[in-house]
């Protein structure tokens, strides 16, 4: 198995839709991969988490209870999974809304302020790719080519208007990382 | 071509390709997608999509298509599963050709919609009422749940019965790659029994499950159990992972199978000899399998997402030559590798289970 990556926000923030983007690329590029999403009475504001496993062989369990890799978006998904990560991983949060600490030094951890960020583009429905961007820069599982030919499949056509807005968001959160990586570095 | 399909929709599109053009259902959680799929689909092959007022008239009408002779399906979850076992009888009396799926949820009762395998005993020992079987299929990918549908029309057609196709709500909504590039040749065996009007056949076509004089109702039950047997000799199917030298055998199907395939990796990285055999036809059960590994078998270890009814079929077809345990999640949970891991080191150092 190359990753195990669970995506934990609140309806409305594109948790699946960033999901199904990155299965989508996954594909594109050959990988075997499996996105389950997790399901429930659903709304706007209620939990919405999706886990992507992506392997260069079968999948056996497509579950995600261990993952490699955690985006958090908000502060509830912080303190509900962050535990779970393995030693080592990797943790993503937002953090324009996870305001806890997080608790783990043996994971490395990656604060982007995806709100903020996206805002400042004049794009606030975009904030979920700038965090896709920076999981695309820190593991290098697809590249960002094949996830902006996947925009044109996953998004219904009626947003293909968004797709620059978009494609400038999976940059700018590529950027991020890479400016996080240099102080990791230093 | 390879595309990222849902279960649901994998499912739908497998149904197309077999050359299923009516369906008749009617809306429920976790299966909603399968109905979307087949709304917008069957219309762009010529075929029909009706939303029908409730569950019942929905196998009702699949009862009518079938005796006509098409290929029809419907599908449901749960509580609309349990609303059709009347009309699932007259289908299996009437020996009418007909696919059923069930996307399985927390029961009993209204339940919730989060994912279970709490239907298997009605879809394989009965439900509705009357001396029945199904034939019924648990896919555990998304890919074979599209080539499931291909293999369930051809079997209802071979046999005239009723096939269920069964898998647990999460299937429904886990994407995964579907390679569509296959065969899409359609092969429907003539129909000479259905009721297609005296233009087309000689002779009057009967179809008809109320034989009000018993020794013609036991003329048909013979018929039947003799139907019955043959499936049962020919169409058991399993599939098995690192079985060879196993010790510690689980039994699973659905998407429980693919934990336990994990789990069973992990088990012989701690070099515990765990093996897993995956039923892929619920009934005919695969006993034939499981009793050939009993000689050699420490203990059996079922995982279902149930209290435990999968391990009666595992019983009697080890009959008593070695211990069958069960680990089950209920009401909607989802086993965790981690929790059956543990189940299979606590057998390997001769636990008895829970």
């Amino acid at each position: 198995m190359m990753e195990a990556i669970y995506i934990a926000g609140h309806g409305g923030q594109g948790t699946l839709s960033t999901g199904q983007l990155l299965a989508n690329a996954c594909l594109k590029e050959g990988k075997f991969v499996a996105y389950l999403p997790h399901y429930g009475v659903e709304k706007r504001g209620g939990v919405s988490n999706c886990g992507v496993t992506i392997s260069n062989q079968q999948i056996s369990s497509p579950f995600v209870t261990e993952p490699t890799v955690l985006i958090v978006m908000n502060n509830l998904s912080l303190e509900r999974y962050e535990k779970a990560v393995v030693p080592g991983g990797l943790l993503i949060t937002n953090s324009s809304l996870v305001e806890n600490a997080v608790t783990r030094n043996d994971v490395r951890v990656v604060p982007i302020a995806a709100n903020e960020e996206a805002e400042r583009m004049g794009h606030p429905m975009v904030a979920n790719n700038i965090i896709l961007g920076a999981l695309l820069e820190l593991t290098g599982v697809v590249s960002v080519e094949t996830v902006a030919d996947s925009l044109k499949e996953v998004l219904p056509e009626r947003h293909h208007g968004k797709i620059p807005a978009n494609l400038q968001a999976l940059e700018r959160g590529a950027a991020l990382a890479r400016k996080h990586k240099l102080v990791d570095q230093r | 071509m390879r595309v990222l399909m849902k279960g649901n929709e994998a499912i739908g599109e497998g149904a197309v390709r077999a050359g299923c053009r009516y369906f008749f259902g009617y809306p429920i959680t976790p299966q909603s997608e399968l109905t979307h799929y087949l709304a917008k689909r069957l219309p762009e092959v010529g075929g029909l999509f009706l939303q029908a007022e409730s569950e019942v008239a929905s196998i009702n009408m699949v009862y009518g298509a079938a005796a006509a002779g098409a290929r029809v399906m419907t599908s449901s979850s749960g509580p609309g599963i349990s609303l059709m076992q009347e009309g699932l009888s007259y289908l299996a009396g009437s020996e009418l050709p007909s696919v059923i799926v069930n996307l399985m949820r927390g029961g009993p009762g209204l339940g919730n919609i989060a994912p279970s395998q709490s239907d298997y005993f009605q879809a394989v020992k009965g439900g509705g009422h009357g001396d029945y079987h199904m034939i019924v299929l648990a896919p555990n990918t998304a890919q074979e749940m599209l080539d499931t549908m291909g293999k369930a029309f051809d079997l209802a057609d071979q046999y005239r019965n009723p096939v269920m196709v069964m898998a647990d709500g999460i299937m429904g909504q886990m994407m995964e790659a579907v390679d569509l590039a296959g065969d899409t040749k359609i092969e429907i065996p003539p129909k000479p029994w259905a009721t297609t009007g005296m233009a087309h056949h000689t002779g009057k076509n009967v179809i008809n499950s109320c034989l009000v004089i018993p020794e013609e109702m036991e003329e048909l039950n013979l018929r039947l159990e003799k139907k019955y047997k043959v499936i049962s000799q020919k169409e058991q199917a399993c599939d098995q992972y690192m079985l060879a030298d196993a010790d510690i055998v689980l039994v699973a199907f659905g998407l429980v199978s693919r934990i336990c395939m994990s789990a069973v990796e992990k088990a012989r990285a701690m070099g515990i000899k765990a093996g897993l055999i995956r039923p892929i036809t619920l009934w005919p059960f695969p006993t034939e399998l499981i009793e050939k590994t009993a000689d050699k078998t420490r203990a059996y270890l079922t995982v279902e997402m149930n209290m435990g009814q999968m391990i009666e079929d595992v019983r009697l077809a080890v009959r008593g030559r070695a211990p069958v345990f069960h680990y089950g999640r209920l009401g909607g949970m989802v086993p965790e590798l981690k929790d059956v891991l543990a189940e299979i080191k606590n057998l390997h150092e001769g636990g008895t289970g829970r």
